[in-house]
């Protein structure tokens, strides 16, 4: 089973496990994003390029299907305007082996922050904005896995 | 002769003012390359935005493409910063 969404609004990450779960593998690994609020940040936007973000986050999980025998994934990402504590991004693997389950989970969240086309843009109590650069340990994160 | 639809996102989309364009390529612009070579003698707005290409990232069709990638049937371009997603 494999499941794909970009959406403006929050998910519920008991419920989607639930439905892992309920796959009968035995085992279901997950990761929550939420957002951080360092340094007087108020806010984030998320922006994408739709077309691109479709076709990036099935690939990823074609990906981990391909290397790890699971039997679904889950892959969530948020977009729009979000404050600290909001979730954004849910990824939720399940498998017969824990093993499978935890490392696909591990390779989606690092792959999906080199490879999916979302960019975060900062707002600050004082009024100040700025686009998130990327980060050399996302890249070293994801290299990992090739 | 090239029809293309040009994509910006995120700061390249502040830096130009516009998020979309539709252009047609010289036949110079065999490759993404050429392309930001081309794009950089039509206004000084893009000669800023793409003053730092080592900080750009572009899609061919939706697919990340190397600066070297060949134009050749291309339809849209997307050029941007690296992701921060997740």
């Amino acid at each position: 089973m494999k499941s794909v969404r970009v959406q403006p609004e929050d998910f519920d990450p008991g419920g989607e496990m639930a439905a892992l779960g309920a796959l009968g593998s035995g085992g279901v690994a997950s990761f929550v994003g939420h957002v951080r609020g360092d340094d007087n940040l108020i806010a984030l936007t998320l922006e994408h390029y739709p077309k691109m973000t479709a076709k990036a986050l099935d690939d990823l999980a074609e990906q981990a299907l391909a290397r790890w025998a699971l039997d679904g994934v889950t892959l969530i990402h948020r977009i729009g305007r979000l404050v600290p504590g909001d979730r954004i991004v849910l990824v939720c693997t399940a498998s017969r082996h824990r093993a499978a389950a935890l490392e696909a989970c591990a390779y989606l969240i690092d792959r999906l922050k080199t490879d999916a086309p979302f960019w975060k843009k900062e707002e600050f109590a004082d009024g100040r904005t700025s686009w998130v650069e990327a980060r050399q340990s996302d890249a070293a994160a994801a290299e990992r896995w090739d | 002769m090239a029809h293309v639809t040009l994509l910006y996102f995120a700061s390249m989309r502040e830096k130009l003012g516009r998020e979309m364009e539709e252009r047609v390529l010289p036949e110079s612009a065999r490759t993404v390359h050429d392309l930001i070579g081309w794009l950089v003698t039509q206004d000084a707005d893009y000669a800023s935005a793409f003053a730092e290409p080592a900080k750009l990232r572009c899609a061919i069709d939706q697919v990340l493409a190397p600066f070297d990638a060949p134009l050749a049937g291309a339809r849209e371009i997307a050029f941007f910063p690296p992701v921060t997603g997740g």
